[in-house]
C-alpha cells in the first residue's frame, strides 16, 4: 500500500521537523514492512516554478498542432517556450520547468531551439513530473490555488510529499487504510492521533432505504448500507486535492463517485460501492450465487459463480460480486445523476474464497479477505454522499439504509503476567492494560485476570497469543533483551548426517564438484535413458502445478538432473568435468493413490493411527548420491597426456563413496539402462543392490547430447547400514611372505571372483591380496586370460616357512578353480 | 750386523733426506690439488701413499740407519707420511662436497612449473553454508535434523495454524503434488518451509526441544536473479519450560555474529507468521552493501504459537518455544556477493569451485 506523508499528518500529529528516516524507523517499528521510500522532491531538481501563460501562437506549419507560448515566471521578462499541448489557455497557471532542471529520468532542461524558435524552459505534465499517468496535457493549476508566477512549484503540484509503500502483514488488516497507519504511528511518535471515522456523525437508520435491500445470507453480509445522492454533475471531476492523494496512493481518478469511493477506501480502510441508481431493476438482493448463474464483472470477463459466492443482484440477476468487483451493467458512468453508495462488511473467508476460485483479486477483495472494521460501513457511505455533493453538486436522499447483523466482538481472558512469561521482560499490570488500551482493546481488570475485547478493527485479536504480541509490538521490540537459553548438553551430529558429511567430503577430495540440482524432470528422459516399460523409475510423482509442463515429474533418480549440469559445464567449455549430487529421490509408496486424505485435527496431538495415515500417503524420500563425469580424469601436461576417465573411474568414485561409508560393496557385471550394457557395475552389499556404476550407453549420449563414455554412478546411501564399532586388526610383526600367482580363466570369468575364490581359498593367512596384471595372448589360447596376483601371507605368532606359503597359495588355486575353472598359469 | 739380505740400495738412500721427504709431500700435494674429481683421486693415491710412493719407501730406508739416526727419521718419515694422508683426506672431502653438489645441481627442477595433475573437486557453497550452521547449532547443545521434502498438508500448514483458506495454500505459492486420479487432491506438498520439520521434532520427541534443521524448501517462484523455486533454510525450534522472546533474541544475535561477523547489528521487526505469535523477521544491517549500507531481512522468527504446541500434543501453560527460518542461499549470497542466484543451481562447476572451500 502506498502512504502518502501528507495524508498521515491530517491525522497523525506529526511535527514539521520529523525526518522522514525517522518515521520510516517508526513504521518499521510498528510491523509495517517499508518496501520503498519515495521522496517526490528527488523527482525534480533544479528551477520549478509557478508560471501564468501571457500568450499563445499557434504554429501551424508542422505535422502537428504546436503553440509557442509566452509565460510569465516571475521575472522582468517573460520567457518563449514551446508546447505541444493544447490543454490550456492565456491566463492559465501552470508549472514551468526552467533550465539546468532536471526532471525523472536525468532528462535535463536547457533553452534550445525547437520548431524555428528557442523555447527557454518546458511547460511540464504530470507525467513529466513523475506524479502520474496523465500525459493528455499539461498540468493546469487551479486559479483559486493562489500561486504567483515565479513561486516554486513543488507544494503546488505535491512534490514536497514523500510516499511510503508498506506491505501489510494479515494480522495488521487494519493498516490497509490510512486510517490505521496513521493511528499506529501515532502511538509510536508519541503523538496525537484523530480518527477520520469521527469526522462525520454516523447517520441512523431510517425505516425506508434509499434504495429496497434484502439481505438473504446475513453470515456471508453482516452490515449493509446505502446512502442515496440524486441530481449530481455526471460528468464532474473529483476534486484537484483529492486525485493527487489518489495518484500519490497509485490509483487513477475516473470521476466523482468512484473517486470518491476509492478515497475513502484509502483513508478508512472500508470498500464502498457506487451503483447507478437508475440502472438498477427492482430492489437489491443480498445472497449466495445460484447454480449456473453468471456475471461479467468490471474487468469484462464473464464469471461462472459458484454456489458459496456471495453476490448482490436486482431482479436480473447478479450485478455484484459482493466485495470482490462489481459487474458492468450497474457501474456509475458518465451519464450517472442518481448515485447509490452502498457501504457492506462480508464475511472474510467467504471473500477469500471467491477472490481465489475466480482469480480475481482486488483493493476491496484484498481488504474484506484480512478483515474491514464493520463498524465503518455507515459512516464512510455518509461521508462518500457529503464529498459528492461538495464535488458534483446533487442532493442527498434522507432516507438511510443500514441493515445490521453484527455481532459482538469475541471476549479474550489474559493473566497479564503471562506478556512477561513469553516475552521475557516484566510488564507491570498497568502496562499491560495501557498498551492493550492503545490497541483499542476494552479491558475489564479482574481479580486475577484481565478480560479483553478488541477493537472492531482487530478481526485478527482472538487468542492470548495475540494479545502478548500486541504488549509486546506496542512496547517495542528494541526493548527486548538478548540472553541464550539454558539448552542442555547436546550429543552432536546424528551418524547419519555425519555419514553423508563425509560422502561429500570424500568426493570433493577425490576431484568432483557438488552440483544442487532441480528435482524437477520431463518423464520424456526416461525413454531417452532407454528404460523399461516397467522401470520402478518410471512411477513418479507429478505435480499438479509444475513450474514449466515439461518438467511435471519429481525425481525418483538423481541421473536427469546431474547429466543437465554436466551438459551445461559441456556447452560452456569445460570439458573435463566431473560432478558429484547429494539428494533424496521420490518414489510412491504402493497403493498410496486409493488411500483416504488424512483428516488430521489441530486442536490436538493426533492419534498414532492417525498419523500412520499420514505416513502412508507420504512417498518414500531415500537419500541418494549421484556422480557423473566426462573427458579427463588426469589432466595432460608438460609431463605427458592425460588419461581419459573411463568406468574404472566411476566404479571408484562407488568404492570412495563405500569407502566414507566405512562399508564394503561387492561389484558384479549388470545390464542396466542407462549405463552402457557391457560397461556397467551392479553395486551391492549383502546381496542387496545399493546402486551402479559405468560408462554411460553410448546412444544415452547421444541423445542427450553429451560425449560418448561420460561415467556416471547413483547409489541409495540410506540402503547403507551405519556401520558399528570395529576392533582392531591383529598387528603382527612377524615378516611378510610375498608370493605371486597367475591363473588362467575363461574370458567371461569375472576377476573379482577369482579374486574372492582366491582369497576364500587362502585362509586367515592371507593378509592382502593385489591384482598386477591381466594378460591375453597365443600362449594361453583364445577366449582365455590370465589374471596375476600377487598374495601377501603373514602370521599373527611365526615366520611362516616357505612350504606353508606355498600351501595356502595351492590352496587358494584350488578354490578358484572349484569356483571359475582357474588354473594355475606356469610360467 | 750384517745387511747382505737387505735390500738396502744406497742409491735410494736419499728418501730419506728431510729435502727428499718435503719434496714428496710437496709433490703429493700437488698432484692431490690437481685430481679433478674422487675418481682421479682414486687413481694417484697409490702414487703417494701406496708401496712404492716414497714416503713408504723411505720408511723402509729406516732400518739400515745406524741406531742413533734411526729415532730421528722415522719422526721425520712419520710427520712426512702424515702430512701426505692429511693433504689426501683433505682433497678427497673437498671433491666430495664439490660431488655431492653436482647431484644437486643436476637435480635442480623449475618448481613453477604446473604441478596439477589430479581434478580439483569442491562441496557446494549451500552445503558448507548448511554444515556451517549446523555447527554452530551443535555447539550450543542443538541436534541436527533432516526431514521429507513432501509432505501431507497438515505438516506444511495445518499443525503449523496455516488454516484451509490461508492465502499461502493457493497453487500461486505452492507445489502440490497431482492425485493419481483425476478430480482428487493427493494431500501432499513439497515442503514451503522447513517449519514442517519443527511439527516432525514436537512430535517425535518431548521437551526439551533443542532442534536445527536445514533443509531444501519449495515456492512456485519463477527462476531469475533472485527468486528460485528450490530455495534453502534452517530452522531453529526450541521449546522448553521458560522459553521467552529475549532467549530467541539472544540465540538469533549469536546466529547472526557467526554468520556475518561479530560486530554485526541486527534488530527484530514486527512481523506475521501463523505460527508464532508473536512473530517478528530478523534483519541484519550490512554497512557494506554493495547498494549502501542497509537492513537486510534474513529470516523469519517468533515464539511458537500455542495452538501449534497443542497440535503437537504439548501443554502451552507448561512450555513456551521459539522458532525461526533462516534463509541459507540468502546468506551464501550476501556472505560472497553473488549477484545471481541462477548461478548456484545451474551446476557450473566454476562457482564451487571459487567458493566450495572448507572454511
Amino acid at each position: 500500500m502506498r502512504v502518502p506523508l501528507s495524508w498521515l499528518r491530517e491525522y497523525a500529529a506529526i511535527p514539521a521537523d520529523t525526518g522522514i528516516d525517522v518515521v520510516d524507523a517508526a513504521l518499521v517499528e510498528c510491523g509495517l514492512e517499508v518496501e520503498e521510500v519515495v521522496d517526490l522532491g528527488d523527482n525534480v531538481t533544479g528551477p520549478l516554478v509557478v508560471g501564468r501563460v501571457s500568450s499563445i501562437e499557434e504554429l501551424t506549419e508542422f505535422k502537428k498542432p504546436i503553440r509557442y507560448c509566452t509565460v510569465d515566471v516571475g521575472e522582468a521578462e517573460p520567457r518563449g517556450i514551446i508546447c505541444g499541448a493544447r490543454n490550456f489557455a492565456e491566463g492559465d497557471l501552470v508549472v514551468v520547468a526552467l533550465p539546468t532542471a532536471v526532471l525523472p529520468g536525468g532528462f535535463t532542461i536547457t533553452a534550445r531551439k525547437t520548431y524555428g524558435r528557442i523555447s527557454d524552459g518546458m511547460i511540464a505534465s504530470s507525467r513529466e513530473l513523475g506524479i502520474g499517468d496523465d500525459h493528455d496535457g499539461i498540468l493546469v493549476l487551479p486559479p483559486e490555488s493562489g500561486q504567483e508566477p515565479g513561486a516554486d512549484a513543488r507544494a503546488a503540484v505535491g512534490l514536497d510529499d514523500v510516499i511510503f509503500e508498506l506491505a501489510i502483514t494479515p494480522d495488521m488488516a487494519h493498516c490497509f487504510s490510512i486510517r490505521g497507519v496513521a493511528r499506529e504511528l501515532a502511538h509510536r511518535l508519541n503523538v496525537t492521533f484523530t480518527d477520520p471515522a469521527l469526522a462525520v456523525v454516523e447517520p441512523t437508520a431510517t425505516d425506508a432505504s434509499p434504495h429496497p435491500v434484502t439481505i438473504v445470507d446475513t453470515v456471508g453480509c453482516d452490515r449493509f448500507a446505502t446512502r442515496a445522492v440524486r441530481g449530481v454533475d455526471p460528468n464532474a471531476p473529483s476534486p484537484e486535492w483529492m486525485q493527487r492523494r489518489l495518484t500519490h496512493a497509485g490509483m487513477r481518478p475516473i470521476g466523482a463517485a468512484v473517486d470518491i469511493t476509492n478515497y475513502l477506501m484509502l483513508e478508512l480502510g472500508q470498500p464502498l460501492h457506487a451503483f447507478d441508481l437508475a440502472a438498477l431493476a427492482g430492489g437489491l438482493v443480498v445472497r449466495r450465487a445460484k447454480p449456473g448463474e453468471k456475471l461479467t464483472t468490471l474487468d469484462d470477463v464473464e464469471r461462472r459463480l459458484d454456489e458459496t459466492d456471495m453476490v448482490i443482484c436486482d431482479d436480473t440477476g447478479p450485478i455484484s460480486l459482493a466485495g470482490v468487483m462489481g459487474g458492468q451493467t450497474s457501474e456509475v458512468s458518465d451519464s450517472t445523476v442518481d448515485v447509490l453508495f452502498e457501504g457492506a462488511h462480508w464475511d472474510p473467508a467467504v471473500i477469500a474464497a471467491t477472490s481465489r476460485r475466480h482469480r480475481l483479486s482486488s483493493e476491496a477483495a484484498k481488504r474484506f479477505e484480512r478483515g474491514v472494521d464493520p463498524a465503518l460501513a455507515a459512516v464512510a457511505i455518509e461521508r462518500a454522499a457529503q464529498l459528492l455533493v461538495e464535488a458534483a453538486g446533487g442532493v442527498v436522499d434522507e432516507k438511510f439504509g443500514d441493515v445490521d447483523n453484527r455481532k459482538p466482538m469475541p471476549t479474550v481472558t489474559i493473566d497479564p503476567r503471562l506478556p512477561e512469561r513469553i516475552i521475557g521482560i516484566e510488564y507491570t499490570d498497568t502496562q499491560v492494560i495501557e498498551l492493550l488500551t492503545v490497541a483499542g482493546c476494552v479491558v475489564h481488570p479482574g481479580p486475577e485476570k484481565l478480560e479483553v475485547t478488541p477493537a472492531s478493527w482487530r478481526p485478527d485479536i482472538t487468542d492470548q497469543a495475540d494479545l502478548v504480541e500486541e504488549v509486546a509490538r506496542l512496547a517495542g521490540y528494541d526493548g527486548i533483551p538478548s540472553s541464550l537459553p539454558p539448552s542442555p548438553a547436546g550429543t552432536g551430529l546424528s551418524a547419519p548426517l555425519r555419514r553423508k558429511r563425509h560422502v561429500g567430503r570424500a568426493l570433493a577430495a577425490a576431484g568432483f564438484v557438488e552440483s544442487v540440482n532441480y528435482p524437477f524432470l520431463d518423464p520424456k528422459v526416461f525413454d531417452v535413458f532407454g528404460l523399461g516399460t516397467e522401470d520402478p523409475r518410471r512411477n513418479t510423482l507429478r505435480l499438479a502445478n509444475p513450474l514449466t509442463e515439461s518438467q511435471p515429474a519429481l525425481r525418483t533418480t538423481l541421473l536427469p538432473g546431474i547429466l543437465a549440469a554436466l551438459k551445461v559445464n559441456v556447452d560452456r567449455g569445460m570439458r573435463d568435468v566431473g560432478l558429484f549430487e547429494l539428494g533424496l529421490v521420490f518414489e510412491p509408496k504402493e497403493g498410496w493413490e486409493s488411500l483416504p486424505l488424512p483428516q488430521l485435527p489441530v486442536h490436538r496431538r493426533p492419534e498414532e493411527s492417525e498419523l500412520a495415515v499420514a505416513d502412508a500417503l507420504r512417498p518414500k524420500q531415500p537419500q541418494h548420491v549421484a556422480v557423473a563425469f566426462t573427458g579427463l580424469a588426469e589432466p595432460a601436461g608438460w609431463w605427458g597426456a592425460g588419461r581419459a576417465a573411463d568406468w574404472t573411474d566411476a566404479v571408484e568414485a562407488a568404492q570412495t563413496i563405500a569407502a566414507a561409508a566405512d562399508v564394503e560393496l561387492s561389484v558384479s557385471a549388470a545390464n542396466h539402462a542407462p549405463w552402457h550394457p557391457g560397461r556397467c557395475a551392479r553395486l551391492e552389499l549383502d546381496g542387496e543392490t545399493i546402486g551402479y556404476a559405468g560408462e554411460l550407453h553410448p546412444a544415452v549420449c547421444d541423445l542427450l547430447d553429451i560425449p560418448r563414455q561420460t561415467g556416471a554412478v547413483e547409489m541409495n546411501l540410506d540402503a547403507l547400514p551405519i556401520s558399528g564399532v570395529k576392533s582392531s586388526p591383529l598387528m603382527s610383526h612377524f615378516p611378510v611372505a610375498l608370493i605371486d600367482v597367475a591363473v588362467i580363466v575363461d574370458e567371461d570369468v569375472p576377476a573379482a571372483d577369482v579374486a574372492r575364490g582366491l582369497s576364500d581359498g587362502a585362509g586367515r593367512l592371507l593378509e592382502n591380496i593385489h591384482m598386477f596384471d591381466v594378460y591375453r595372448g597365443e600362449t594361453i589360447g583364445a577366449g582365455r586370460k590370465s589374471l596375476a596376483y600377487k598374495l601377501t601371507f603373514r602370521a599373527p605368532d611365526r615366520t611362516l616357512t616357505a612350504e606353508e606359503t606355498v600351501a595356502a597359495r595351492d590352496a587358494a588355486v584350488q578354490e578358484a578353480h572349484r569356483r571359475c575353472g582357474a588354473e594355475l598359469r606356469m610360467v | 750386523m750384517s745387511y747382505h739380505n737387505d735390500p738396502y740400495d744406497p742409491k735410494q738412500v736419499a728418501y730419506l733426506s728431510p729435502e727428499a721427504l718435503e719434496e714428496a709431500v710437496a709433490d703429493a700435494r700437488t698432484d692431490f690439488a690437481a685430481a679433478v674429481d674422487l675418481d682421479a683421486l682414486h687413481k694417484i693415491k697409490h702414487r703417494h701413499l701406496g708401496d712404492k710412493a716414497p714416503v713408504m719407501l723411505a720408511r723402509r730406508e729406516i732400518g739400515a740407519l745406524p741406531p742413533a739416526a734411526k729415532s730421528d727419521a722415522g719422526k721425520r718419515v712419520n710427520a712426512a707420511r702424515l702430512a701426505v694422508n692429511a693433504a689426501y683426506d683433505e682433497r678427497s672431502e673437498v671433491l666430495a662436497a664439490e660431488a655431492a653438489e653436482r647431484v644437486l645441481r643436476e637435480e635442480t627442477v623449475d618448481v613453477t612449473l604446473p604441478t596439477q595433475r589430479r581434478m580439483r573437486g569442491a562441496r557446494h557453497p549451500i552445503t558448507l553454508m548448511a554444515d556451517g550452521i549446523a555447527d554452530l547449532f551443535i555447539a550450543m547443545g542443538y541436534q541436527v535434523n533432516e526431514g521429507p521434502e513432501i509432505e501431507p498438508e497438515w505438516y506444511n500448514f495445518d499443525a503449523l495454524n496455516i488454516k484451509p483458506d490461508h492465502p499461502a495454500r493457493t497453487m500461486m505459492d505452492t507445489f502440490y503434488v497431482a492425485a493419481a486420479k483425476a478430480g482428487r487432491d493427493s494431500g501432499l506438498v513439497l515442503r514451503t518451509h522447513t517449519s514442517s520439520l519443527q511439527i516432525h521434532s514436537m512430535l517425535n520427541q518431548e521437551p526439551p526441544i533443542y532442534a536445527v534443521a536445514p533443509g531444501r524448501v519449495y515456492r512456485t517462484d519463477e527462476v531469475d536473479a533472485t527468486h528460485s523455486p528450490v530455495f534453502h533454510q534452517a530452522e531453529g525450534l526450541v521449546v522448553d519450560k521458560g522459553i521467552t522472546m529475549a532467549h530467541l533474541k539472544g540465540t538469533l544475535d549469536h546466529f547472526a555474529r557467526a554468520m556475518f561477523g561479530s560486530g554485526v547489528k541486527t534488530r527484530l521487526r514486527p512481523s506475521y507468521f501463523p505460527f508464532t505469535e508473536p512473530s517478528a523477521e530478523l534483519d541484519v544491517w550490512f554497512e557494506a552493501h554493495k547498494d549502501g549500507p542497509r537492513w537486510i531481512e534474513w529470516g523469519g522468527c517468533g515464539m511458537v504459537n500455542p495452538r501449534v504446541l497443542s497440535a503437537c500434543g504439548i501443554d502451552p501453560h507448561v512450555y513456551s518455544g521459539f522458532a525461526f527460518g533462516m534463509g541459507i542461499d540468502r546468506a551464501v549470497m550476501l556472505g560472497h556477493d553473488v549477484g545471481d542466484m541462477r548461478d548456484m543451481f545451474d551446476g557450473d562447476v566454476r562457482f564451487p569451485l571459487a567458493l566450495g572451500t572448507e572454511r
